[in-house]
C-alpha cells in the first residue's frame, strides 16, 4: 500500500524514532510553561519570590517551600521557575536574533560572492577566531549612559535584559553564516535560481524568496543548537556578575553566592547548575533529533 | 611558503589594530575614570583639582586623540602601567601568560589524547551500545557550565574529601626537593586542568567520531580492505590519516575557545593566569591591563591559529599553504 504523508508530518514521525529528542521537547516545552505561569504559581501558593526573611534562611524543603530556601530565605523552587525564564527567554531570542543576522550575512556573501563575499567571511573567520569571553564581559562592562541612553533606562531591569540578548547574540551568529552561505553556493547554481534570474527577478528577491527558505532545515537545526550555547554563555555571564543583575533571578547569578556557602547549603549550588545542564542538553538533542529528521541520509554524527 | 608568512602577518597586524581600537573605544564607554577613582580615594579633592588632573592625564581630550597617542607609545614598545599592579603592564602579563599556556596547554593536549582515540574506536563501532554511551556522555560534556563544573570538583574533591587544594597554585620554597615540588604543582594544578579538560572533551570526540565515520565511508577505505590490509591498518593507516587533517581545522578553531573557557577556570580556581588578570582588570578599571590583555590574547590565539594551519599542510600534502592564501 502506498501511503502518502505530508512533509511534515513525516518529519514528525522521523523525528519522535529519536527517542531523547521527544524526551527532551516536552521537558523543554514543560519548562517552559511553568516558568511563564510562574508568577501565576507564586499567586497560588501564597508566596512572593522576592520577599527575603534573614530568619528563614537556608531551610529544609518543606510544605510551605517545596525546594527550601535561599541563603535571604527566598522560595528556592520560585526563584528557579523565574530564573528559567530569563534564561529560556535570552537563549531563544538571541538565538532567533543570530539566526538573522547570520542568514542576511550568509546569503548576501554566497550570493553576490567577488570581493564583498571574501571581506564578510574573512571578518566571520576572524570573530570566530577571536577569545570571546573576555571580549564579552568588555562589552557587558560599558556604561550604556555614555552612550546616550537615559539613565532611567539604562538601570531597568528590561534595558539589562535587551543588552544581555544582544551580547548572547554577537557570538552565535558566525557559525550559520558559514553554513548558510556554503548551502548558497550550492542552490545559486541550481535550476529554479536560474530560472528566477531569467525571469528577471531582483537579486534581493532571489535570496530572500528563492534561496533562504530552502536553507530553512539547516538554518532550524544550527539555530536550536545554538539555543545551548547562548543559554550557557548568559549563565556564565551571569555568574560572573555582568549578565542578568540581581533581584532578577537567572540560574547563572544564582550560582554566584554560592560559592561561599558551598559547606553550609550545597543543594543551593546544585538546583541551578542542574536546570542549567539540562536545559541545554535538552535543546542539543532536540537539535540532533531534528537534524537526523530533516537529512535521513545523514548518517548520526 | 614566505609569501604566504607575510600575507598573514599582515593579516594579524590588522586584526590587532582593529582589536585595539574597537577595544579601546569600548573601554572608554566603561562607568567611570581614572580621576574618579582619585576623587573616591581622597575626599579633600575639589573639581578644580579633578579637571586638572583630566587635562595633565589628557583625559579631556577626544576619545579618538587618546587611542592615537596611546597607539604612537605602543608602536614604540611602551604599553604603559597597570594601575592596579603599579608595574609596566607587560610586566605584569608575561607570567600569566606562561601560568595559562601551562594550564590551557595540558587541557588540550589531555582532551585530544583522549578524545581522538575515543572517537576513532566509536566511529569504528557505529550505533554499538558503547558509542550510544559515549555520544551521550559528549552531549552532557558540551551542556555542561565550566563554572558550574568547577563547583561540583572543588566540591567533591577540596571540600568533601579534602585531597586536593581548592585553587591557587602551588608556593615552592627554594631547597625543596624536586620530586616534591613536582608533586606539589601537580596537585595544584589537577582541578583546574580536570575542568577544562572535560569542557573540551565532548566537542573533540564528536568531531573525531564525524570524521571518521566520513572517512571510513570512502572507495579508499574498501580498496584498503579489498587488499586485504589488516583492520589496524586500514583504520589508522588509511581513515585516520585522512580524517586528521579537517580535525586540525576544529581544533584549531577552538583555542579561541580554549582561551575563554581558561578565564573561567583560572577564576573559580584562583589560578594567576591571563584569562583571570584580564577579568580582575576589567572589574578594577584598569583599563590598560585588559587592553593590553586582550590584545596579547587575541595575538596568542592568532598565532595558534597559523601553527595549527601550518600542521595541516603537513598533515595533508594535497594542501600547500602557498595556494590556500
Amino acid at each position: 500500500m502506498i501511503s502518502a504523508a505530508s512533509p511534515g508530518r513525516l518529519l514528525w514521525t522521523r523525528f519522535i524514532r529519536h527517542q531523547l529528542a521527544l524526551l527532551s521537547l516536552v521537558f523543554l516545552l514543560a519548562l517552559l510553561v511553568l516558568s511563564l505561569a510562574a508568577p501565576l504559581i507564586a499567586e497560588l501558593r501564597g508566596i512572593d519570590p522576592t520577599a527575603t526573611d534573614l530568619l528563614r534562611r537556608m531551610e529544609p524543603p518543606s510544605a510551605e517551600h517545596w525546594l527550601g530556601t535561599d541563603d535571604l530565605g527566598r522560595d528556592l523552587f520560585q526563584r528557579l521557575l523565574d530564573g528559567g525564564r530569563v534564561s529560556l527567554l535570552v537563549g531563544l531570542s538571541g538565538a532567533l536574533l543570530s539566526a538573522i543576522l547570520g542568514a542576511v550575512i550568509g546569503v548576501v556573501a554566497g550570493y553576490l560572492g567577488g570581493r564583498l563575499d571574501s571581506f564578510l567571511m574573512r571578518f566571520t573567520d576572524g570573530v570566530i577566531a577571536l577569545p570571546l569571553l573576555p571580549l564579552l564581559i568588555v562589552l557587558a562592562a560599558i556604561d550604556p549612559r555614555k552612550i546616550g541612553v537615559p539613565a532611567e533606562i539604562a538601570q531597568s531591569e528590561t534595558f539589562s535584559l535587551y543588552r544581555i540578548v544582544i551580547i548572547v547574540a554577537l557570538t552565535g551568529w558566525t557559525t550559520v553564516a558559514r553554513l548558510v552561505r556554503a548551502e548558497t553556493l550550492s542552490l545559486k547554481a541550481r535550476d529554479f535560481t536560474r530560472a528566477a534570474q531569467a525571469l528577471g527577478a531582483r537579486p534581493e528577491r532571489i535570496m530572500f524568496r528563492h534561496i533562504l527558505p530552502n536553507t530553512a532545515g539547516s538554518l532550524i537545526v544550527a539555530t536550536t543548537l545554538s539555543i545551548g550555547t547562548l543559554i550557557l554563555l548568559e549563565s556564565t555571564l551571569s555568574f560572573l556578575g555582568l549578565g542578568t543583575q540581581p533581584p532578577a533571578a537567572s540560574w547563572g547569578n544564582m550560582l554566584t553566592g554560592a560559592q561561599e556557602l558551598l559547606q553550609q547549603a550545597p543543594v543551593l549550588a546544585l538546583w541551578p547548575g542542574l536546570l542549567i545542564f539540562l536545559t541545554v542538553i535538552a535543546f542539543n538533542f532536540v537539535g540532533d533529533g531534528l537534524q537526523d529528521a530533516l537529512d535521513p541520509r545523514s548518517e548520526r554524527r | 611558503m614566505s609569501r604566504y608568512l607575510a600575507s598573514r602577518a599582515v593579516q594579524t597586524l590588522v586584526t590587532l589594530v582593529l582589536m585595539s581600537l574597537v577595544v579601546y573605544l569600548l573601554i572608554g564607554l566603561m562607568p567611570g575614570d581614572p580621576i574618579d577613582m582619585m576623587i573616591a580615594g581622597d575626599p579633600k579633592m575639589t573639581s578644580e583639582d579633578a579637571n586638572r588632573l583630566r587635562a595633565l592625564y589628557g583625559l579631556d581630550k577626544p576619545l579618538l586623540d587618546r587611542y592615537l597617542a596611546w597607539a604612537g607609545q605602543a608602536v614604540q614598545g611602551n604599553f604603559g602601567y597597570s594601575r592596579s599592579f603599579n608595574q609596566p603592564v607587560l610586566a605584569v602579563l608575561w607570567p600569566r601568560l606562561l601560568n595559562t599556556l601551562l594550564l590551557a596547554g595540558l587541557a588540550f593536549v589531555l582532551a585530544a589524547a583522549i578524545a581522538l582515540p575515543l572517537g576513532i574506536w566509536a566511529a569504528n563501532h557505529p550505533r554499538s551500545r558503547a558509542d550510544y554511551l559515549i555520544n551521550l556522555l559528549c552531549f552532557a560534556g558540551i551542556s555542561t557550565p565550566p563554572f558550574w563544573l568547577a563547583l561540583l570538583l572543588i566540591t567533591l574533591f577540596a571540600v568533601s574529601l579534602g585531597w586536593l587544594p581548592a585553587g591557587g597554585m602551588a608556593d615552592i620554597r627554594p631547597g625543596t626537593p624536586w620530586l616534591g615540588a613536582f608533586a606539589e604543582r601537580v596537585r595544584f594544578l589537577a582541578l583546574p586542568v580536570a575542568t577544562l579538560t572535560l569542557v573540551q572533551l565532548g566537542t573533540y570526540t564528536r568531531f573525531m567520531r564525524g570524521a571518521m565515520i566520513e572517512a571510513l565511508r570512502q572507495d579508499y577505505v574498501r580498496t584498503a580492505r579489498a587488499k586485504g590490509a589488516p583492520e589496524r591498518r586500514v583504520l589508522l593507516g588509511h581513515a585516520f590519516a585522512n580524517a586528521l587533517a579537517p580535525v586540525l581545522t576544529i581544533l584549531a578553531l577552538s583555542f579561541g575557545g580554549l582561551f575563554s573557557g581558561a578565564l573561567i577556570t583560572e577564576t573559580m580556581f584562583a589560578w594567576p593566569g591571563m584569562g583571570k588578570a584580564i577579568y580582575q582588570a576589567i572589574l578594577d578599571n584598569d583599563y590598560n591591563l585588559a587592553l593590553v590583555g586582550l590584545l596579547v590574547a587575541t595575538f596568542a590565539t592568532i598565532v595558534g591559529n597559523l601553527l595549527a594551519d601550518m600542521g595541516y599542510a603537513w598533515v595533508d600534502p594535497r594542501v600547500s599553504i602557498a595556494e590556500s592564501a
